[in-house]
C-alpha cells in the first residue's frame, strides 16, 4: 500500500465461531480489514473460508463472536448487511440467469433506492428520476467492467469470465465499503486472471476495501496487502504475502507433513538399497538408451 | 417421388414442375372456395344448415376462409405485386399450412356429416368438391421447394425472413388497427358459435390453429410483435377499444355473459401472474381470494340474504371493501408462510383454499357463526348503480342496445385495464425487478440487499387484492355467491387449478398470456359441450401436449423464450445456475 496514514478498520470480525451440530466449521476467527486494503483469505479445501464469508454476510448466524462494520455490529440478516455496506459475490456464480445484464446490476441498486410499490404504480416525477439515476449508475458500472455493449443480453448467455465480472458489477452497484470476493478467478485462464487482478486493483482505487478468497497463490500474493490462512476452521497465520508464503505451517497445510510413523533414515536407506539391486538391470538398459539418444541429439 | 438421391432444396416432396405445383394450389383453393357456395348435405339436421346453394353457412364459412387463405398464399408463390408482405421469405411452410387448414376443415366437415347423418350418402357434391379440391391444393403445396428434409422443417418458421419494409407511422398504426379488427372478428365468431354446434366450433379451432400457424411461419406474428413494441400505447388502447366494441357487435346476452366471465377469470389470472409468474411463488389456493372479495361485496351489497342486509355500500366502497378483505387474508396467509421456501407455501396455500371453502360452507349459524348463509350462499344480490346508471337494465347507446351483461362487461373491462396497468407498472420497477430476482435466485437476491420476506409479502398481498377486486364485480354479475366454485380443482371455472393453468398455458410473466389462456380455457369447455364428463381429461391431455412442445406457454415472455429454446451463444456454464438446496445450508456457496 502507498500512503495509509491512519488505517481505519472497515470490517472487524472477532471470535467468529460457526458450528453445525458437532462440526465446528469456523473456530474463533479474528480478522480485520482496513479501509483501502486488499486482504486475501487462503486455505485448503474445506478450511471454512466460504462458511466464514457466509457468517460475515449474514447468510449464517455465527454461533459465537461478532462482526462489525465501521464500528457498528452487523445484524445477522443478509439484506441488512448489504445495506450496511458489505457486498459479496459467490463461489459458484449466482446471477439472475433470466434477467438482462443491465437488470442484474439494477437489482444490485436495490438498497440504495427507496421507491416502493405505490410510487411504481403512480409513476410520479420522483420515481422517473430515481429510475433514470439508477440506470445511469448501472451503465457506468457496466462500462467500468467493460460490459456496457452487452447491457441487453440475458446474463445466462454471457461467457463464463463475463459472468464473473457481472457478478462483481452487481455487487458494486450496492455502493459497498467492503467487497467480498469468493474465488473470483476460479476456472479462468491466466489472461483472464490478470484482467481480474487489474479489476480488483481498480475497485480498491475507488476506495472500496476488498476481502478475497482464492486458491490461485500467484494471484493472491500479487494482489493482497495482507493474507490470512485458514486451516480446519482456525486462522493459522496472518501477515504480508512474504510472511505467509514463507510460513512452514501454511506449506504443511497445503502439501501435508510427514505423519508420526513415517519411515526413518535407516528404513529409507534399506528400501533404496533393495530398489537399487532389484532394478539394476532395467536401469542399465535405460541408461544405455538415454546415452544413445543423447548422442543422437548431439550429432 | 423417384429421384430422392440428389435431394436439392429446390425439389419438392412431390416431383412436379414448379409452375404446375403453383397452378394446382390455386386450382385447389378456388375449388374449395367454390364448393362452399354449394350444398354439402341434403338435410338441415347437420348444425349450421349446409343445404343452401349460394350462401355459405357454418363450416362452409370456415372452409371459405381457409380456401381464401390458401389462395392468397398461392398467389405469393407467383410473386404477385402487393402480396409480398404476406409471405416475406417466399417460404413453402405457410403455403403448406394454409392448404392443410383447408384440408382439415373440408375433411373434418365431410367426415362429421357422414358420421352424424349415418353414411356417405348424406354428402352432397359440394362436400366432395371441397374434400378433393382442398386435397389437390395440399398436393400442389407439397410439390413446392422443400424447406428441409424432415417433417419438422415444414412446421417451423424459416430463419431467413427479411426485415419488414419501413412504413410511415400512420401506416403502422393502420396495420395494428386492421389486425386488431381481424382478431375481434375471429374472437366474436368463436364466441358466437352455437354451443350445440360443436362440429362448427371444432372446425373453427382447426382453422384458427392451422391458419395462425401459417401466419406464424410466414413471420407475420414477429412483425406484428415488432410493430406493437414500437407503438405500445397505441396497440394496447386498440386492444381495449376492440374489447369495448365486443358487447356492441355481440347482442346475445348469453355470449355477453361469457365475455364478462372470461374477463373476470382473465383478471384474476393476471393477479395470480404477479405471484406465480413474476415472483415465482406457487399459490395453489388463489381462488380463495376471489371468493373473499366476492363474499365481502355480497355482504355489503344490501342483499336480504346477507348478514348485514340493511347495509348497502356504494360500489366504490364495496370494491375497496372486497380488496381490503382479500388483502387482509393475503397478509394473514402470507406472513407465516412466505418465510418458507416454495414447496411449503404451495401446500399451505392449497390448505388455505380448502379451509376458506369449508369455513364459508359452515358459517350458516348452526355449525358455525352466522355469516355466510352456508351452502345456500348469498343470493339476490342487487344490480349495481353507479351515478344513477343501473347495470341491471338495458340501455340504448348510439342506436345499440346494451343489455345487463354488456354493462357489466364494460365495467369489468375497465377493471381489467386497471389491473393490466398495475401489472405493467409494478413489473417494470424496482419492486418488480426484486420479484424476478427472487424467482431467479432467492439467496443471491437477499445478498443484493432485497428483503425477501417483505417483497414476497407485497407480491402476495397485491395479487390477493387484485383477485378480491375482480371478485366484487363477479358477485354482482352472477346475482349470488356460494362456496361451491371456490375449490382447488373442478370442471367449472374459476378454481385454483384452472387459474394456474391459464397462467402457465398462456405464458408466465406476460400480460397477454394469462388473458389468452383464461379465454381459451373458459371458451373451450363451453363450446365443446359434447365432451361432457371427459372435459377434465381433455384439459389434462391438452396441458401435457402444450408443456411438451411449448413449455414457455402460448405467448412467451422474451426471457422465458430464451430459457427454453436456447439460440446461439451456447458457451454457458451450467454451474452458474441456481441450485436450490434445502436444509441447513442457506447458501449453496
Amino acid at each position: 500500500m502507498t500512503t495509509t496514514t491512519a488505517p481505519t478498520p472497515v470490517l472487524e470480525a472477532s471470535g467468529v465461531t460457526m458450528r453445525f451440530g458437532g462440526l465446528t466449521a469456523v473456530r474463533s476467527v479474528d480478522l480485520t480489514v482496513n479501509s483501502g486494503e486488499i486482504v486475501g483469505l487462503i486455505g485448503p479445501n474445506g478450511a471454512g473460508k466460504t462458511t466464514f464469508f457466509n457468517c460475515l454476510t449474514g447468510l449464517y448466524v455465527p454461533t459465537e463472536g461478532k462482526v462489525s462494520y465501521k464500528g457498528t455490529v452487523l445484524p445477522p440478516k443478509p439484506h441488512l448487511v448489504t445495506s450496511a455496506g458489505i457486498a459479496r459475490t459467490f463461489q459458484n456464480i449466482r446471477l439472475f440467469a433470466n434477467m438482462t445484464v443491465l437488470e442484474n446490476v439494477l437489482v444490485g441498486r436495490h438498497t440504495r433506492t427507496k421507491e416502493g410499490l405505490w410510487s411504481a404504480l403512480l409513476r410520479g416525477p420522483g420515481f422517473r428520476k430515481a429510475e433514470a439515476a439508477s440506470r445511469e449508475r448501472a451503465m457506468e458500472l457496466l462500462e467500468f467492467i467493460g460490459l456496457d455493449h452487452k447491457a441487453d443480453h440475458l446474463s445466462r448467455n454471457l461467457p463464463y469470465g463475463e459472468q464473473r465480472k457481472l457478478e462483481i458489477a452487481r455487487a458494486m452497484a450496492s455502493e459497498p465499503g467492503l467487497l467480498l470476493l469468493d474465488e473470483p478467478t476460479a476456472g479462468m485462464n491466466p489472461q483472464e486472471t490478470r484482467a481480474t487482478e487489474d479489476l480488483v486493483f481498480a475497485i480498491r482505487d475507488r476506495g472500496i476495501a476488498v476481502l478475497v478468497i482464492e486458491h490461485d497463490m500467484r494471484f493472491i500474493f500479487n494482489l493482497s496487502d495482507r493474507v490470512a490462512c485458514l486451516v480446519q476452521g482456525e486462522k493459522l497465520v496472518e501477515g504480508t504475502s512474504e510472511v505467509v508464503q514463507g510460513d512452514e505451517r501454511v506449506i504443511a497445510a497445503y502439501l501435508g507433513e510427514p505423519f508420526e510413523g513415517a519411515p526413518g533414515d535407516e528404513e529409507l536407506a534399506e528400501v533404496e538399497a533393495a530398489e537399487a539391486s532389484g532394478t539394476a538391470e532395467a536401469s542399465d538398459a535405460s541408461d544405455a538408451q538415454s546415452t544413445t539418444s543423447k548422442e543422437g541429439t548431439a550429432q | 417421388m423417384a429421384t430422392t438421391e440428389t435431394t436439392t432444396s429446390v425439389r419438392g416432396l412431390i416431383a412436379l414442375p414448379q409452375a404446375a405445383a403453383r397452378a394446382l394450389i390455386a386450382l385447389g383453393a378456388v375449388a374449395t372456395i367454390a364448393s362452399t357456395f354449394m350444398s354439402w348435405t341434403y338435410t338441415a339436421d347437420f348444425p349450421g344448415d349446409l343445404t343452401y346453394y349460394g350462401s355459405p353457412a357454418g363450416l362452409q364459412v370456415l372452409d371459405l376462409v381457409a380456401g381464401a387463405l390458401t389462395l392468397l398464399f398461392a398467389l405469393t408463390t407467383w410473386n404477385v405485386r402487393g402480396l409480398g408482405w404476406l409471405n416475406p421469405a417466399g417460404a413453402t411452410q405457410p403455403v403448406v399450412l394454409a392448404a392443410t387448414s383447408a384440408v382439415a376443415v373440408s375433411w373434418f366437415s365431410a367426415i362429421a356429416i357422414a358420421v352424424d347423418l349415418k353414411g356417405l350418402v348424406a354428402l352432397d357434391p359440394g362436400a366432395y368438391i371441397a374434400a378433393v379440391g382442398s386435397l389437390i391444393g395440399l398436393l400442389g403445396a407439397l410439390a413446392l421447394p422443400k424447406p428441409g428434409d424432415t417433417f419438422k422443417d415444414y412446421v417451423t418458421k424459416p430463419e431467413n425472413i427479411p426485415p419488414a419494409a419501413k412504413l410511415p407511422g400512420w401506416g403502422e398504426r393502420l396495420v395494428i388497427t386492421a389486425a386488431t379488427a381481424v382478431a375481434l372478428i375471429v374472437f366474436t365468431y368463436g364466441i358466437g358459435v352455437d354451443p350445440d354446434a360443436s362440429e362448427t366450433f371444432l372446425g373453427y379451432l382447426l382453422l384458427v390453429i392451422f391458419g395462425a400457424w401459417a401466419l406464424l411461419t410466414a413471420g407475420l406474428f414477429d412483425r406484428f410483435a415488432e410493430l406493437n413494441a414500437r407503438h405500445k400505447g397505441f396497440a394496447t388502447s386498440m386492444a381495449f377499444l376492440a374489447a369495448a366494441i365486443f358487447p356492441f357487435v355481440e347482442n346475445n346476452e348469453h355470449n355477453a355473459n361469457l365475455g364478462v366471465n372470461i374477463l373476470v377469470v382473465a383478471t384474476v389470472a393476471l393477479g395470480l401472474n404477479i405471484v406465480v409468474g413474476l415472483t415465482g411463488l406457487l399459490d395453489l389456493g388463489y381462488v380463495a381470494f376471489l371468493g373473499v372479495g366476492a363474499y365481502a361485496a355480497a355482504l355489503v351489497s344490501g342483499s336480504e340474504f346477507s348478514r348485514f342486509s340493511g347495509v348497502q355500500f356504494p360500489f366504490w366502497a364495496a370494491m375497496l371493501t372486497g380488496m381490503a378483505a382479500s388483502l387482509v387474508f393475503g397478509v394473514l396467509i402470507g406472513a407465516p408462510t412466505l418465510r418458507l421456501r416454495g414447496d411449503y407455501l404451495a401446500i399451505v396455500t392449497l390448505g388455505f383454499g380448502e379451509i376458506f371453502r369449508i369455513s364459508v360452507n359452515n358459517m350458516d349459524g348452526s355449525s358455525g357463526p352466522n355469516l355466510t348463509n352456508g351452502p345456500n350462499g348469498i343470493s339476490m344480490i342487487p344490480d349495481l348503480k353507479i351515478f344513477g346508471f343501473n347495470f341491471g337494465s338495458s340501455h340504448d347507446v348510439g342506436g345499440m342496445t346494451l343489455g345487463r351483461f354488456a354493462n357489466y362487461f364494460l365495467l369489468m373491462l375497465l377493471i381489467t385495464a386497471l389491473v393490466v396497468l398495475v401489472f405493467n407498472r409494478a413489473a417494470d420497477s424496482r419492486i418488480g425487478r426484486s420479484w424476478i430476482a427472487i424467482r431467479e435466485d432467492e439467496t443471491a437476491a437477499t445478498a443484493m440487499g432485497i428483503n425477501g420476506f417483505r417483497v414476497k409479502l407485497i407480491a402476495f398481498a397485491l395479487g390477493a387484492s387484485l383477485a378480491g377486486l375482480a371478485g366484487t364485480v363477479s358477485a354482482h354479475v352472477g346475482y349470488s355467491v356460494n362456496p361451491a366454485p371456490y375449490q382447488f380443482a373442478g370442471s367449472v371455472p374459476p378454481n385454483s387449478a384452472f387459474l394456474l393453468a391459464a397462467v402457465v398455458l398462456g405464458g408466465m410473466g406476460t400480460v397477454n398470456g394469462p388473458i389468452l389462456g383464461a379465454t381459451l380455457l373458459y371458451l373451450l369447455p363451453e363450446k365443446l359441450s359434447f365432451l361432457k364428463e371427459y372435459q377434465l381429461l381433455a384439459f389434462g391431455v391438452a396441458l401435457v401436449i402444450l408443456m411438451r412442445f411449448r413449455p414457455e406457454g402460448i405467448i412467451a415472455n422474451r426471457r422465458r423464450q430464451l430459457e427454453f429454446h436456447e439460440t446461439g451463444q451456447l458457451d454457458i456454464p451450467e454451474q452458474g445456475l441456481p441450485d436450490t438446496t434445502v436444509g441447513v445450508t442457506k447458501a449453496g456457496a
